[in-house]
């Protein structure tokens, strides 16, 4: 029942595609312009780009950790 | 304008609210209408400096007093009181209205007032009133509710004490800003700090709002942390400790909203994130910083009422709230799904939305006072915004799987308050100028500049990448996470009951010993003084002659000796 062309594994696709296009044009948008750094890491090639990606990662990661200690079914309190 | 030509403009909303019951059909909506926007006059009628005092036993209190960052956070409260009156025209519920806008009514009296006292005041009413709006929502709400006054009032204790404290030690009410010396301004701080939702006090905030009504928690979402971040802006600016604190809810905030399945719940977790960063601002205390906190607080109150609105809409339309039964609803919802993620663009900064050109302030504010590992951590929760907030509430509301639900999009009124608010993010996203503008301090920064805007859509498109290659362990579940209040919902219950028995047992084994004590009493009393007792039986009457005798003749012997 589910015929929205938004949901198609076409469109989906080339969602996909079209992500990845952005994606590389903003990491090679750092070719050029120029950063005016404040320390020194913030002046690496892609920063925002690998300092967003991992530090989402290690976000993800801490809360699953977290979440197999102080998970609990949400009806917890109910009783 | 003379001080006695000035109306508060507090009073007006609050008086309005109280008179809001009394009015119906057309005239109520009117005035519901004509209210915050007579309030936003009187606003930008305020001048700087006190406007209105009156007597109070030995002082004087300042009850209005006017400058920027008085008017700015006005303003924005009274336009939000417009806005959340637009969106709650059909709510039936007469008393959430009243009380929302006595609560706005109090936020404003609490950015206009020029000394501690009148601040506690309106602060006090502003917890009576938010209280009220969450009980509002029905029988479910009261236990939350209670839970939030409780912790409201726990803070108006700690805010009294220190205030107290505060004119024992130096004589004076006014409310500036205050060196963190003494016990009493401690206190004033953790007071503040209670409604700010900062660490110890976070998880009210999301236990409580969660529980109002589908128009309750746009009101909610305003009000009490903003007042904080307006106080501790007033009296605590550049207070080191509040850097670490507002790191900290910037990073709790992110991880309980990653593990949450309440849409609802997850926009809460998200408030105290926000909060975060202003906190955050404030502490590092620059100018750059303090008009980055409040240009802040000024755009997160309206993309977060807009992200709300939409979560109201979905919950008014569907009467569902978690992830695990949403999902799908942009077939029939499409001006609700445009709008949330519009709400969502702006909570993660992105450019061209009113987070981008408030929140970059904060940023650049900490670099350029060197504060490197600051300046990381906000770069790295930047990313964990969009993440929380901007990719995972539209998506696991509006799209994810088809939950088969098809409701169309809200009445009117609710579209148009949404499409007012998605109008001001981009507006000021676009134009941040008449923002600026009305900041504390003059601006000296330019958000749109080729390598802050390339920076900033670096790091958020690869958080939403990072989102969608991490989506198997980002699903959702029917589950909450435990958080402080564990404490007092949970083991404290636990310990009374515990307690309760022990008083129990020790009560009966009391009453045991009682009882078997007063057993053997009266069975002596009785073997003595029963009717067989040996003081009770009758003698012969010979018996009681010889004895007599007998003390006679011995007397009779003693008294020759």
């Amino acid at each position: 029942m589910d015929d929205h062309w938004l949901v198609r594994a076409t469109t989906i696709r080339r969602l996909w595609i079209a992500f990845a296009v952005v994606l590389v044009a903003v990491v090679l948008a750092d070719l050029a312009i120029e950063h005016h750094p404040y320390f020194g890491l913030d002046g690496t090639f892609g920063f925002g780009a690998w300092f967003g990606f991992g530090s989402c990662v290690v976000m993800i990661v801490f809360a699953k950790a977290l979440g197999a200690v102080l998970k609990r079914p949400d009806t917890y309190y109910d009783s | 304008m003379t001080a006695s030509l000035v109306v508060p403009p507090a009073v007006l909303l609050i008086g309005g609210g109280l008179v809001l019951p009394l009015l119906q059909g057309w005239l109520r909506r009117v005035a519901i209408l004509v209210l915050p926007l007579a309030t936003l006059y009187l606003i930008w009628q305020v001048p700087d400096g006190i406007v209105l005092a009156v007597p109070f036993l030995d002082y004087t209190l300042a009850l209005v007093k006017g400058d920027a960052l008085s008017r700015l956070f006005a303003t924005i409260f009274a336009v939000m009181a417009l806005a959340g009156g637009l969106f709650a025209l059909n709510q039936k519920r007469t008393v959430e209205l009243s009380a929302a806008f006595c609560y706005a009514g109090g936020a404003i009296g609490v950015v206009f007032a020029g000394d501690l006292l009148t601040v506690f005041i309106f602060w006090e009413m502003m917890a009576i009133a938010s209280t009220l709006v969450i009980w509002s929502a029905g029988p479910s709400a009261r236990a939350a509710g209670l839970r939030y006054a409780v912790i409201h009032l726990l803070g108006g204790v700690l805010l009294m004490a220190g205030i107290t404290g505060e004119i024992a030690n130096t004589g004076s009410l006014a409310f500036g800003k205050m060196a963190l010396d003494t016990v009493p301004r401690w206190l004033i701080l953790a007071g503040f700090l209670v409604n700010a939702a900062a660490p110890p006090f976070s998880s009210w905030l999301p236990d409580a709002y969660v529980e109002s009504s589908w128009s309750g928690m746009v009101f909610l979402s305003a009000f009490t942390t903003k007042t904080a971040v307006y106080v501790l802006l007033r009296g605590f600016p550049g207070a080191e400790l509040l850097v670490y604190l507002g790191l900290f809810m910037v990073f709790y905030g992110i991880v309980y909203a990653i593990l949450e399945n309440d849409m609802r719940r997850i926009l809460a977790y998200s408030i105290v994130n926000q909060v975060g960063f202003m906190v955050t601002g404030i502490g590092i205390g620059t100018e750059m910083a303090l008009n980055g906190a409040a240009a802040h607080a000024f755009a997160h109150i309206i993309y977060k009422a807009l992200l709300l609105m939409s979560a109201g809409s979905v919950l008014y339309m569907t009467g569902k709230r978690k992830c695990t039964d949403l999902g799908g609803l942009f077939r029939t919802m499409p001006l609700t799904t445009v709008c949330g993620i519009i709400g969502a663009l702006s909570i993660s900064a992105f450019p061209l939305t009113s987070g981008f050109i408030s929140k970059s302030m904060i940023s650049e504010a900490a670099g350029l006072a060197h504060l490197e590992v600051v300046w990381y951590l906000l770069a790295a929760a930047s990313a964990g915004v969009f993440l929380h907030a901007g990719v995972k509430f539209p998506w696991f509301v509006f799209f994810q799987k088809d939950s088969g639900l098809r409701p169309p999009d809200p009445p009117w009124n609710m579209r148009a308050a949404m499409l007012f608010f998605a109008a001001l993010c981009l507006g000021l996203g676009i134009a941040p100028g008449p923002l600026y503008a009305i900041l504390p301090f003059a601006v000296h920064f330019e958000p749109y500049t080729a390598p802050h805007v390339v920076f900033q859509l670096q790091l958020l498109l690869f958080s939403g990448l990072a989102f969608f290659l991490m989506l198997g362990w980002l699903q959702r579940t029917l589950t909450i996470t435990l958080d402080i209040d564990w404490l007092y919902r949970r083991l404290g219950v636990v310990l009374v009951r515990r307690l309760d028995r022990w008083v129990q047992t020790l009560r009966s084994g009391l009453a045991a010993a009682a009882t078997h004590g007063a057993r053997g009493g009266a069975s002596w009393l009785h073997r003595h003084h029963g009717s067989d007792g040996i003081l009770a039986r009758t003698w012969p009457t010979g018996l009681m002659a010889l004895w007599t005798t007998l003390i006679l003749a011995a007397y009779l012997v003693l008294s020759y000796w």
